[in-house]
């Protein structure tokens, strides 16, 4: 195997394993605040019951988000010295950056939130609670700022056969970074709100801790209909965007082949490289180009615009990005649904609803994840958008036998890691809420 | 230009320096896990460290992302150089990481004995091959035009890296001992402080073996700022014995922590102006000169540090306040 194809699968690994956590612990966190911020007011102990029942949760999973954070960043360095050669002048910063002004932040209020609430007052608990989930949204800002410049870079020159700072906030801001963001953080609130959802909903199936699991599920509904909102409004600018920055990876993502006016919106299909046509293709007339420029006069840029050896891996670009929607999908109408049975005074008995909602807990990983694949796969075959291709960004000084052992390594571990915390959380679904505190602390 | 480059050698050395010190109690911690008596004691080496250690990574992760930044070409370099102990080192702070937040969520004892190996082994494996790399980069290594690493895994095994690999192991298991000095009560504290005696006594043996191998091969450029700085530390090293024997736990840690920067400084001042040497022509190593980002990025960075570590620093003394006193 070569070692360019293993240092990919390394990194997808070690991302894709990483990215199971951080977006449940950014929407735990907000909802956190949320609670604390109820109980501040009220001073009703099922606030506080609720905070602390969902802290254990999040403790669980932001300790394997740590653990398996560090990973990346070492990775860069480890297999794609010829990238960090390369970008280092300005993808270097927003790593250091996110250390500085976010994961600090992050783990000291963290060690408050999770072993501290007996040394605080209730007011520096509570914005304990706020500045790690500010510490959280912003590390992911940073990440992304170091992602999207991958993806639309800017604001460098190139000198010295390396890519170069020319303006900090050109490159920070550059054209993907916000709705990259936006759509990444709205994401992970859809996690976190669904997380709490799912897990009541089956708690409610299985009439344990009836009374918390009921307060619990309703307290989470709006959250998730709003996230699931905007992550949708946001995805569809993101995409616009897109068809703007990287015409050759939307093409990828909706299997157009010629560009053309009157584009039309791919339902289903599996696009056929060798044909250069989408086989079984069942699509909307028009849609895209009213998708991408509100009118069927948009011309939106086909695949064959593209030289073969430019285009992004098809299936996997085109099939992620068609789940990651059709997901969405399916979030929207099941919150929906929960918001209706909620007006109608019977969500928390509701069968179906419950099922479903159950059922669901694993989909907005999921989703996130393909999501993900999609942007990454879809920025294929470069590492740096028509800059520098993935090839070529390899570590010379690592040979393919020690990526494979290492692979295998860090399989076996993770492998343990996931089924540990999967056990840890189903273990605390067990044990339920604490009793509720009557009496109340200063 | 010169002065943006030294500036920033120092602020990596300042966020390396703080990483060993900081979480080298915790990885210290690590290293006397297992020596600990079952139940209450194990677990009150956990409470010691529990609040700090995700902080405390953080120096390390901001170090690595400063490097990157400031010098690319040696962290790409030595990463890449370094793939297999890196990678082992992820595996031990992966381990302890989750160990440390895992153990005690299960009252079974089979459950809490096996996290508690892993937070052990855990710890001990970044405490060696952190050490090892060092030793790695004193000695030098073999690059290629590009700056790439050429020699292979087994040849970062020498053995002139494998005694400053012990150097470091018992650095941090002497600061850990020290550490629970301070931290625990009772016949722990005293056990600790027992403990660090007989860590010191091999810690200053490896020590001298060290520093005369490194002066008498690995001494290229200037003597007198290594020798002053390890005097220093050598000073500092009869500081924490003399407090050790008192009792005195809290300034035997502080001595310990200024012997870690002291000997960490004096790494530097043995490599400069280089960070990577290359043994097989001194004309490709790799110095903070030839190999930094550009003025704009070390100015853009140099802004990001003076706005954000003094904020870093209030936290971390905020933290250690809010739980301070003994577990």
């Amino acid at each position: 195997m070569d070692a360019v194809w293993l240092a990919r699968l390394q990194f997808a690994l070690t991302v894709g394993f990483h990215y199971i956590f951080p977006p449940l612990s950014i929407g735990l966190a907000w909802m956190l605040f949320f609670y604390q911020t109820r109980f501040l007011k009220t001073g009703d102990p099922l606030f506080q019951q609720l905070s602390r029942f969902w802290m254990r949760m999040f403790a669980i999973t932001f300790a394997v988000g740590v653990a398996t954070g560090i990973t990346m960043e070492f990775q860069f360095g480890t297999n794609w010295a010829a990238y960090s050669r390369f970008v280092g002048d300005i993808f270097g910063a927003p790593l250091a950056a996110e250390g500085v002004f976010a994961f600090f932040l992050e783990s000291s209020f963290l060690a408050i939130l999770i072993y501290g609430e007996k040394r605080v007052s209730r007011k520096v608990y509570w914005l304990s609670s706020l500045l790690v989930a500010v510490g959280a949204t912003l590390s992911a800002f940073w990440i992304v700022v170091a992602n999207s410049w991958q993806q639309t870079p800017a604001g460098y020159h190139l000198v010295n056969g390396r890519a170069e700072l020319t303006s900090f906030w050109e490159a920070v801001f550059n054209p993907s970074t916000l709705p990259r963001y936006l759509h990444v953080i709205t994401g992970a609130l859809v996690v976190g709100t669904f997380f709490i959802i799912g897990v009541s909903a089956l708690m409610l199936l299985k009439k344990r801790h009836v009374a918390f699991a009921e307060r619990s599920l309703k307290s989470a509904l709006i959250p998730f209909f709003l996230s699931i909102l905007l992550v949708m409004g946001i995805g569809h600018g993101h995409a616009v965007q897109v068809a703007k920055t990287q015409p050759a990876k939307l093409a990828a993502f909706e299997g157009l082949w010629e560009t053309r006016t009157g584009a039309p919106l791919v339902l289903f299909g599996i696009p056929n490289a060798k044909t250069e046509k989408t086989d079984w293709e069942i699509s909307i007339p028009n849609g895209l180009s009213l998708m991408v420029g509100m009118s069927k006069d948009t011309k939106v840029q086909g695949l064959k615009d593209f030289p073969k050896e430019d285009r992004p891996p098809l299936l996997t670009t085109f099939f992620s990005f068609h789940a990651m929607v059709y997901l969405g999908g399916w979030f929207a109408l099941l919150a929906t649904m929960g918001l209706f049975l909620w007006w109608r005074g019977t969500v928390t008995q509701n069968r179906l609803f419950l099922s479903c909602a159950a059922l669901t807990i694993p989909l907005p990983f999921i989703a996130n994840e393909v999501g993900w694949i999609a942007a990454e796969v879809g920025r294929q075959p470069w590492v740096v958008y028509n800059l520098m291709r993935t090839k070529d960004a390899v570590s010379a000084s690592v040979s393919a036998g020690e990526i494979l052992a290492s692979i295998i390594l860090f399989s076996l571990i993770y492998t343990l890691l996931f089924g540990v915390w999967v056990y840890l959380l189903g273990r605390q679904f067990d044990k339920g809420p604490q009793p509720l505190e009557e009496e109340v602390r200063s | 230009m010169i002065t943006l480059q030294v500036i920033w050698l120092l602020l990596i050395g300042i966020l390396i320096i703080g990483y060993a010190i900081l979480d080298g109690f915790d990885l210290g911690v690590g290293c006397w896990h297992l020596c600990a008596k079952k139940g209450k004691e194990r677990s009150s080496f956990i409470h010691s460290i529990e609040p700090f250690w995700d902080g405390n990574e953080v120096w390390l992760l901001t170090g690595g992302g400063a490097l990157f930044a400031a010098f690319p070409a040696v962290y790409a370099t030595i990463f890449s150089g370094f793939y297999l102990p890196l990678m082992l080192i992820l595996l031990g702070l992966i381990f302890r990481a989750v160990s440390i937040e895992y153990r005690n969520k299960v009252e079974d004892p089979r459950w809490v004995a096996a996290w508690d190996i892993a937070f052990s082994f855990g710890s001990m494996l970044p405490s060696l091959l952190f050490a090892v790399a060092v030793g790695n980069l004193l000695r030098g290594l073999q690059l290629d035009a590009k700056g790439d690493y050429t020699a292979g895994f087994l040849a970062l095994l020498n053995p002139y890296s494998l005694v400053i690999g012990l150097v470091g192991f018992s650095m941090f298991a002497l600061h850990g001992a020290l550490y629970l000095a301070v931290k625990t009560g009772g016949e722990t504290q005293y056990k600790a402080r027992r403990w660090a005696a007989q860590a010191w006594r091999v810690y200053a043996v490896l020590f001298f073996v060290a520093a005369g191998w490194t002066a008498s091969c690995y001494l290229r450029n200037g003597v007198v700022l290594p020798f002053v700085l390890a005097t220093l530390a050598v000073v500092a090293l009869g500081l924490i014995k003399a407090f050790n024997s008192k009792g005195d736990d809290l300034k035997a840690f502080l001595a310990s922590c200024a012997s870690i920067a002291l000997v960490m400084l004096s790494v530097v001042a043995v490599l400069f102006p280089n960070l990577v040497i290359a043994t097989n022509d001194p004309a490709l190593s790799l110095t903070i000169f030839n190999s930094s980002s550009s003025l704009r990025t070390l100015s853009v960075m140099l802004v990001i540090a003076l706005l954000g570590m003094p904020v870093v620093i209030g936290y971390t003394i905020f933290i250690h306040r809010i739980f301070k006193g003994k577990v």
